[in-house]
């Protein structure tokens, strides 16, 4: 019986990884929750977004990269975000301009809305596939581990190694930032108080005297900055390339819906929740079993629960059961 | 002007035969492998390889009564079977007497089964690994310079054993060619009295492997075997694993080798090891002299391309005939013993041999050895990564 051990392992390849993308699903959870709540469809666009904003800050950092501007230890490319946001919000104001406006005088009903998103992922994805190409680009720089599995095991003596990424200590702290923003944002300043007054009852809301182009494209604007922030985290710390961000549309979806469409917290909470059942069902859990449990009664199999093929499998049924047994999710948004 | 093009490309080539021997007897042998798709980047060098054969032949003016050998290029796209069966249909129209190729174990299948055997012609494929290529009904008219990948499984546990491997954790790309040579380890190791932890699939292009690593971790091993691509999910499994430090050695099959991994990984992957087909020694040395500055002589699969064009046209002159149901029979008498050695650049010496009635036993560049339904038992080299290169540390 090892507890330490168990612990370490555990941590090394089911806590602290999961946390990492659960971060990363909220804040690509919370862009498609915002569009629901305040656009009233659901954008299908968005994981081709978060390709193209992320786009932007690859091309922003191989160009710091080639005139030497570094962040030392950090990745060179949390510098080029903030223009990378700025970029991803011209693109939507564009589309929005171009596209979204015209449907939205029409007062199209949601459905349309949704088919149209897809006309608009199919040509964000075409464009990001023209600029970078479809295949891997490697973009990050500065310091690869916090602590490395071996450094750790040399410093605790422990049989197990913990390894903790830049990528994933940045991801969280800037979700973290991210999501306190937001919750500012929304809850304090007039702007947001008018934009969750325009998701609960839009006709009130124009009563009142709330300029709706004005709220359209505030909710754009946090949206691009939400979706940039996403698509760099993860390329950061798994790999940018165009494919994997149209894959990652199904566990955002997901885990908006599972924490309720249109709620914030709802996406943030969702965001964990796939992550976890994701990681911990296709986990092979004998090494951790065999560390935790007395000898003699250790698995000899694999106690694996689902193959990790299965990994997208796992966000689907989720989404079924709380689409049959609590259709508006675990925190009260709208049903779809 | 396409005419005048062709008249003259046609009296050129009349006259090189005229200059040859004097004797207008002609051989054709076609040369059907992927210029273009996924293995584009080897199928210049494995053409050339072919035709440095066929000029040699032609040169010594000893094959057939100094018959003229002239190759026919065609493409098969290496995963178009479309395209592969109709350009071979239009080169047994051109009437071809023999066909090297196909490149790649899918297309080189369809272009048997819909076009060899239904026009008898006898094919020779440089690079076609699949082991469901050895079972395959082929009237004895497909074989093949490539091993089979069922031959790299034993070559796998061997060089596993030796190493003082006991158990591995292994996961191969979810396609056939990772199935085929993940169940060929898996059978050879354990056979071998190795213990195989797990053995589960990875799909390529996926951004994240860390669940996968997760699994992979939690059934330990000495060390993991990747059947993967060097490219593709292969590398991610490595970049993940050596991040979580759930493997620091990897054992690393043919599509595992290449420049772009130990570049890529850096220093971390210093130690792993593993095999590609390829041989050392005399062959290939006198080939890649003979080859000059032309073209790689090294580069994979172009020596068994050379040895593709040199069995046909021994096999030919051993039969004194250039019909397939002559000389096919003879290919497996031509390649192994008895019989005087022959290496590359010595096709005169062996096709004279022949002549007189002797035997011979083609080593060439490959050391080709034809075992089975036809195909080499294969030769491979032993790769270990040392200062982030791939050295060649033996030969197996």
């Amino acid at each position: 019986m090892d507890l330490l051990n168990a612990l370490v392992a555990l941590s090394n390849f089911v806590l602290i990884p999961a946390i990492a993308y659960g971060s990363q699903l909220a804040l690509g959870a919370l862009g498609v929750t915002l569009i629901y709540g305040i656009l009233r469809f659901s954008n299908f666009a968005h994981g081709d977004t978060m390709a193209f904003g992320a786009m932007i800050a690859v091309l922003v950092t191989w160009w710091m990269q080639s005139v030497g501007i570094g962040l030392g230890p950090l990745p060179t490319a949390l510098l080029a975000l903030p223009f990378a946001i700025l970029g991803c919000m011209a693109f939507l104001l564009l589309t929005d301009r171009m596209v979204y406006r015209f449907y939205r005088e029409q007062k199209a009903k949601p459905v349309i809305l949704v088919i149209v998103s897809m006309g608009v992922m199919f040509i964000t994805n075409g464009l990001v596939r023209f600029i970078i190409g479809p295949g891997d680009q490697r973009f990050s720089d500065g310091e690869r581990f916090i602590i490395s599995a071996r450094d750790f095991k040399a410093m605790t003596g422990l049989k197990e190694g913990l390894a903790i990424k830049t990528t994933q200590g940045i991801t969280v702290v800037v979700a973290v930032i991210c999501v306190a923003l937001l919750f500012w944002f929304l809850n304090r300043t007039r702007t947001g108080k008018s934009m969750r007054a325009y998701s609960d009852n839009e006709d009130l809301a124009l009563l009142s005297g709330i300029n709706p182009e004005r709220v359209v494209m505030y909710t754009w604007l946090i949206v691009a900055a939400l979706a940039t922030t996403a698509g760099v985290l993860y390329g950061l710390d798994k790999s940018y390339r165009p494919f994997v961000y149209f894959q990652l549309l199904l566990p955002i979806f997901a885990s908006a819906i599972v924490g309720g469409l249109g709620s914030p917290l709802g996406a943030i909470a969702g965001g964990f929740l796939i992550a976890f059942s994701e990681v911990l069902i296709t986990y092979a859990w004998k090494k951790v079993l065999v560390y935790a449990l007395p000898e003699g009664i250790e698995p000899t199999g694999l106690a694996q629960l689902l193959s990790t093929d299965y990994k997208f499998a796992v966000s689907f049924v989720i989404l079924l059961i709380v689409l049959l047994f609590r259709p508006t999710g675990l925190f009260k948004g709208q049903t779809i | 002007m396409k005419k005048f093009l062709m008249a003259t490309a046609a009296t050129a080539l009349m006259s090189g035969a005229a200059f040859a021997g004097g004797h207008a007897k002609e051989v054709k042998l076609g040369i059907l492998i992927g210029f273009t798709g996924p293995i584009e980047s080897l199928a210049p060098a494995m053409a050339a390889g072919a035709e440095l054969a066929m000029k040699e032949a032609t040169d010594s003016g000893l094959l057939l009564d100094s018959a003229t050998v002239v190759p026919i290029r065609a493409d098969t796209n290496c995963i178009d079977n479309g395209l592969a069966t109709s350009n071979a249909e239009r080169l047994i129209s051109e009437g071809i007497n023999g066909l090297i190729g196909g490149d790649c174990s899918g297309v080189t299948g369809a272009i048997l089964q819909n076009v060899a055997i239904p026009n008898g012609m006898v094919m020779i494929s440089p690079s076609a690994t699949s082991p469901g290529l050895t079972t395959v009904e082929d009237n004895d008219l497909f074989f093949r310079t490539a091993p089979s990948d069922a031959r790299e499984g034993e070559v796998m546990a061997d060089v596993l054993k030796d190493r003082g491997i006991t158990s591995i954790a292994l996961t191969y790309t979810n396609n056939d060619y990772g199935k085929g040579l993940a169940d060929a380890i898996t059978t050879a190791f354990e056979a071998a009295g190795g213990e195989v932890t797990i053995s589960a699939a990875h799909e390529d292009g996926k951004g994240d492997y860390s669940a996968e690593v997760g699994a992979l971790a939690s059934a330990g091993g000495d060390l993991l075997v990747v059947a993967g691509y060097l490219d593709q999910g292969g590398l991610g499994i490595i970049q993940s694993s050596l991040d979580s430090g759930a493997y620091d050695t990897f054992g690393l099959p043919g599509g595992m080798i290449g420049d772009s991994l130990p570049a890529n990984v850096g220093a971390d992957l210093n130690g792993s090891f593993g095999q590609i087909a390829g041989s050392g020694g005399e062959g290939i040395e006198r080939l890649t002299a003979l080859a000059g500055d032309a073209f790689d002589a090294t580069s994979p699969y172009s020596p068994e391309s050379y040895d593709a064009a040199a069995l046909f046209m021994f096999a030919m002159q051993a039969a004194n005939s250039t019909d397939p149901a002559d000389y096919g029979p003879k290919i497996m008498d031509v390649a192994n013993a008895p019989g005087e050695k022959i290496y590359p650049g010595e096709l005169a010496k062996g096709l004279q041999i022949l002549k007189d009635g002797g035997e011979i036993d083609y080593v060439g560049g490959s050391a080709v050895e034809l075992i089975g339904p036809g195909e080499s038992a294969g030769s491979y080299r032993e790769i270990e990564v040392k200062d982030g290169k791939n050295e060649t540390v033996g030969f197996r």
